[in-house]
């Protein structure tokens, strides 16, 4: 396949993305808004397991702290100037992270998903058990943030559409960030780390300081997406940093396909949308969401996006067609 | 950080190396000099790889010194060992299935420690044009032979003084094996010093400035090619063949 016909169904998703606000009612516009944010954080998350293959379980951590720190910075201030919210939030994401990553990278296998959950724990109940920070009420906002040029704020985020288009452009922008990096040769190097850590060593690269950048990373994007959340539902709780949340997000970068950018974004679309209309089939939903998630996992092991080419594949040797070479490969190793 | 350059690359004393409770290595002294050809024989179990991971910083010694251009690197972690211009073909070729033949290339590239970038992408694709037809196949979509060649090939790309080879030619076709050796070969005539560690008597005589056999995790034997070849009892008493 060509490149363009590759990209092709990324462009006809954007646009679609790009239209939905002139058809959406703004309930829906504010649904996939959410979802939009969660396929952020999915996508950071994904960085680690999909590409460092590390697989951290205390990912939201880095998500409450992005809208912890927003919240904390301007909960009684009279305005929020993006240009201070936003690297605020950024950098205290990506300051715990450094912190919790110089720490977890050291281990590997089942001890760096247990002690990535406990430490992104301790900063769940430390806000938990802080009056100063609300407590377990969390943080209202009253106000959105604000980009002032002259006396005008030209993003005007409290239109809901508007702030549709922030987040929009804010997956973009992460998404052609990480297809940067993966494309630089760093990528290559956690890619490689992925696939067998001693072997990089003996290629003479020092891996713990590419896991800890890779960790640092994924962590300050969260912070953008705990920020956006922050920002969109003017309310942070400790419940955005508990490990339900890190949970979730390993499920959807899970059900979309592991080791691709898009397939987060098409996982937390199906969470978020089953999250939103399974409660209304029964009040045993999560039962039903548990099994979405376990057949998924079952039958189509690379995640959802590999059922696009596997029909794909399916139509053409029925049709006696043979696979390029190149695509058979596409199929075999996206995963 | 002063090389000395026409010291030897690697200077092992005394090693003993132990997985657990089982000691490996005996007491293996060992010196590598820039651009020689050192093959290392001895049949299965005696500890040639571990000889060679011992070396490497992958399994420290327990006793024992390993010096790298004069400079103790005993304990020290593989990356920094590998750093002074060593590059490793271990003997599971070690490729990135998730990277395609180029990025396994890639990723490796750097100039030696002095600064010499005699090996880029080119010069080793003109070493092995099967390579070039295989750029965008990812690693784990190659026969043996090509991975073998992709393993060489990414090791040159680190620019090394020092190249070493574990069971390069392992259960690969005869005329693929035809085509490793004579790359071999032409990187001994670069001036590149290496050390490997074959089954293949015959292409090791051949090459090697000097031959060490090693039994239960000693040397027992080290000599020249002349002289082992003059003597087939000795390899013949050590590696059956």
């Amino acid at each position: 396949m060509s490149s363009l016909t590759r990209s092709l169904p990324l462009v006809v998703a954007l646009l679609t993305l790009l239209l939905f606000p002139l058809f959406g009612s703004s309930f829906y516009v504010g649904l996939v808004t959410r979802i939009i944010i969660i396929a952020i954080f999915a996508m950071s998350l994904d960085l680690l397991i999909g590409y460092t293959g590390l697989v951290s379980f205390g990912h939201a951590a880095f998500f409450g702290i992005g809208g912890y720190a927003l919240a904390i910075a301007f909960q009684d201030a009279s305005v929020i100037p993006l240009w201070q919210a936003l690297p605020l939030s950024l950098l205290a994401a990506g300051l715990a992270a450094l912190v919790i990553g110089w720490i977890s990278i050291r281990t590997s296998g089942i001890y760096f998903i247990m002690i990535t959950l406990a430490l992104s724990q301790m900063f769940f109940y430390y806000f938990f058990e802080s009056p100063r920070y609300g407590g377990d009420d969390g943080i209202f906002l009253f106000l959105k943030p604000v980009l002032m040029i002259g006396s005008e704020d030209i993003l005007n985020l409290d239109n809901e559409n508007n702030f549709y288009y922030f987040a929009l452009s804010s997956l973009v922008l992460t998404y052609l960030f990480l297809v940067m990096i993966l494309q630089a040769p760093f990528g290559k190097v956690i890619k490689a780390i992925k696939a067998n850590e001693h072997r990089v060593r003996a290629l003479g690269y020092s891996t713990n300081g590419y896991k800890l950048v890779s960790f640092v990373l994924a962590g300050t994007l969260a912070g953008l997406a705990g920020f956006l959340e922050g920002a969109h539902t003017g309310y942070i709780n400790p419940a955005y940093m508990s490990w339900h949340e890190s949970g979730v997000a390993i499920a959807i970068v899970i059900l979309g396909g592991v080791g691709t950018l898009y397939g987060p974004i098409v996982g937390a679309f199906i969470i978020v949308l089953l999250q939103n209309f399974l409660p209304e089939l029964t009040e045993h939903w999560q039962l039903l969401l548990g099994g979405i998630v376990i057949s998924v996992v079952l039958f189509l092991p690379r995640g959802a996006t590999s059922l696009f080419p596997r029909l794909l594949s399916l139509i053409r040797t029925e049709k006696g067609v043979p696979l390029s070479q190149e695509e058979s490969t596409k199929v075999d190793t996206d995963g | 950080m002063a090389r000395q350059a026409d010291g030897p690359i690697i200077e092992a004393h005394d090693l003993h190396t132990y997985y657990g409770a089982s000691h490996i290595l005996h007491g293996i002294s060992l010196v590598i000099r820039p651009g020689e050809t050192l093959s290392l024989m001895g049949r299965n179990g005696m500890g040639k790889t571990t000889l060679l991971r011992s070396l490497l910083g992958l399994t420290p010694p327990r006793r024992g010194t390993v010096k790298v251009y004069g400079r103790d690197m005993t304990g020290a972690p593989p990356e920094k060992i590998v750093r002074q211009g060593i590059a490793f073909v271990p003997e599971d070729r070690g490729i990135f299935p998730n990277l395609t033949v180029r990025e396994n290339l890639v990723m490796a590239a750097r100039p030696g420690p002095d600064g010499r970038k005699d090996w880029d992408l080119t010069r080793v694709l003109d070493t092995f044009p099967r390579l070039a037809q295989r750029m965008t196949n990812m690693g784990n979509h190659l026969s043996g032979g090509e991975q073998q060649m992709l393993t060489v090939g990414r090791a040159l790309m680190t620019n090394p003084d020092l190249l070493i080879l574990d069971e390069a030619t392992e259960g690969l076709a005869p005329l693929i094996r035809k085509e490793i050796w004579s790359v071999v070969r032409q990187i001994k005539e670069s001036g590149i010093a290496a050390v490997i560690v074959d089954k293949d008597i015959k292409a090791l005589l051949e090459l090697a400035d000097r031959n060490i056999i090693i039994s239960k995790g000693q040397i027992v034997y080290e000599g020249s090619s002349e002289d082992l070849a003059a003597n087939p009892e000795t390899h013949i008493r050590y590696l059956g063949v």
